[in-house]
């Protein structure tokens, strides 16, 4: 890939300055070895420094960069610049749903407070074991496609019903990781975590949109584990 | 009071389950219909109300109108949950809701037991 002019318009906030959030026009020239949408934002930062992004890996593992890419969810990292068209106009907003603090940087506390309301962590109450508390195969293989999250709140974010009720219902994202502990057979609370989640709020919230899946970045697929929790609350019940 | 946000209610699995149940059977008392048109029970009004009045389909009839009421209730009131925020107007939504589902509900099985 050789030179290219890349255009963008990014919604534009800064509470100090402005009234209200805008759409900015503005172009940026990337070269050969700037393949992926946060080398140009890198390169538009050097050109505006005004324009206030999160960032960290650039790997796509530490979640940082999550923002809204011609409407879609998705990680700055992750979208590669050959995929957008010559000319075509890359529309950049803010994960949609949560406040703005400035430009594409949004206040996740509601998203990891709902994250946390699900007490991500293994809870036994076992006695220590000499070395570690061991799996077989097959349990271990359960856990895969749920401990691959990296909270970036792609999903949760592109969830409508996450809109409406960002401070009841616990989102894809959240969800996953309920899952992720309710099926880990080292964990003891399993009844513990189902009853936190049997809620109209909670849990039953989700509406099989998908839009979730379709946006994580991971390639995992919340609303399965969200089908198996509900089944496994049914299964409790007969 | 301090508005904190409640949760718990404890009834979504409940509700969910009714939900997928009752969409069954009225997916399968639609099957019954249609194949009962599809064989002529509906081509004269002699042998529509014959079909309509025999024992079994009053049955089902009834578990279909039952069905339908709560699923109806469940996904307004869902609808109601989703969008509306405010309290009082949400438990006057689900009110009118309920009390309408009943009414029609009520109707319906009067005209089946008047066949």
């Amino acid at each position: 890939m050789t030179k290219r002019i890349l255009k963008f318009n990014i919604y534009r906030y800064d509470p100090d300055v402005d009234r209200k959030p805008y759409m900015q026009d503005i172009e940026v020239e990337v070269d050969a070895t700037d393949r992926k949408l946060l080398d140009a934002l890198v390169k538009l930062k050097a050109k505006d420094d005004s324009i206030a992004f999160r960032r960290s890996c650039r790997e796509g593992v530490c979640g940082s960069d999550g923002m809204n890419i011609n409407g879609t969810n998705g990680l700055a990292c992750l979208a590669d610049l050959s995929t957008f068209p010559d000319g075509k106009t890359i529309v950049l907003r803010p994960l949609p749903g949560l406040p703005v603090i400035r430009d594409l940087i949004v206040d996740m506390t509601q998203f990891f407070k709902q994250y946390h309301s699900i007490k991500p962590y293994l809870i036994n109450n076992d006695p220590l074991p000499e070395r570690e508390r061991l799996q077989s195969p097959e349990e271990r293989e359960e856990l895969n496609g749920l401990y691959e999250c990296i909270l970036c709140a792609c999903c949760s974010t592109a969830c409508p019903t996450f809109w409406w009720n960002p401070d009841k219902f616990v989102g894809p994202a959240g969800l996953l990781a309920a899952y992720r502990f309710i099926a880990d057979t080292r964990d003891q609370a399993t009844n513990e975590r189902l009853d936190n989640l049997e809620d109209p709020y909670r849990l039953f919230r989700c509406h099989t949109i998908m839009n979730c899946v379709e946006v994580c970045p991971k390639g995992l697929n919340p609303t399965k584990a969200i089908g198996k929790i509900k089944d496994m609350m049914v299964r409790r019940i007969i | 009071m301090v508005n904190r946000k409640l949760v718990g209610a404890h009834y979504g699995l409940m509700d969910w389950l009714v939900q997928r149940i009752t969409g069954v059977v009225m997916a399968a008392y639609t099957v019954v219909v249609a194949f009962a048109l599809y064989t002529g029970a509906g081509s004269s009004y002699e042998r529509w109300h014959g079909f309509m009045s025999a024992a079994p389909m009053r049955f089902i009839s009834f578990l279909c109108i039952v069905s339908l009421c709560w699923h109806a209730w469940i996904g307004v009131r869902d609808t109601w949950m989703d969008y509306v925020q405010p309290a009082g107007i949400k438990l006057t939504l689900h009110v009118l809701t309920l009390l309408s589902v009943i009414g029609c509900g009520g109707w319906a099985v009067q005209i089946l037991w008047k066949l």
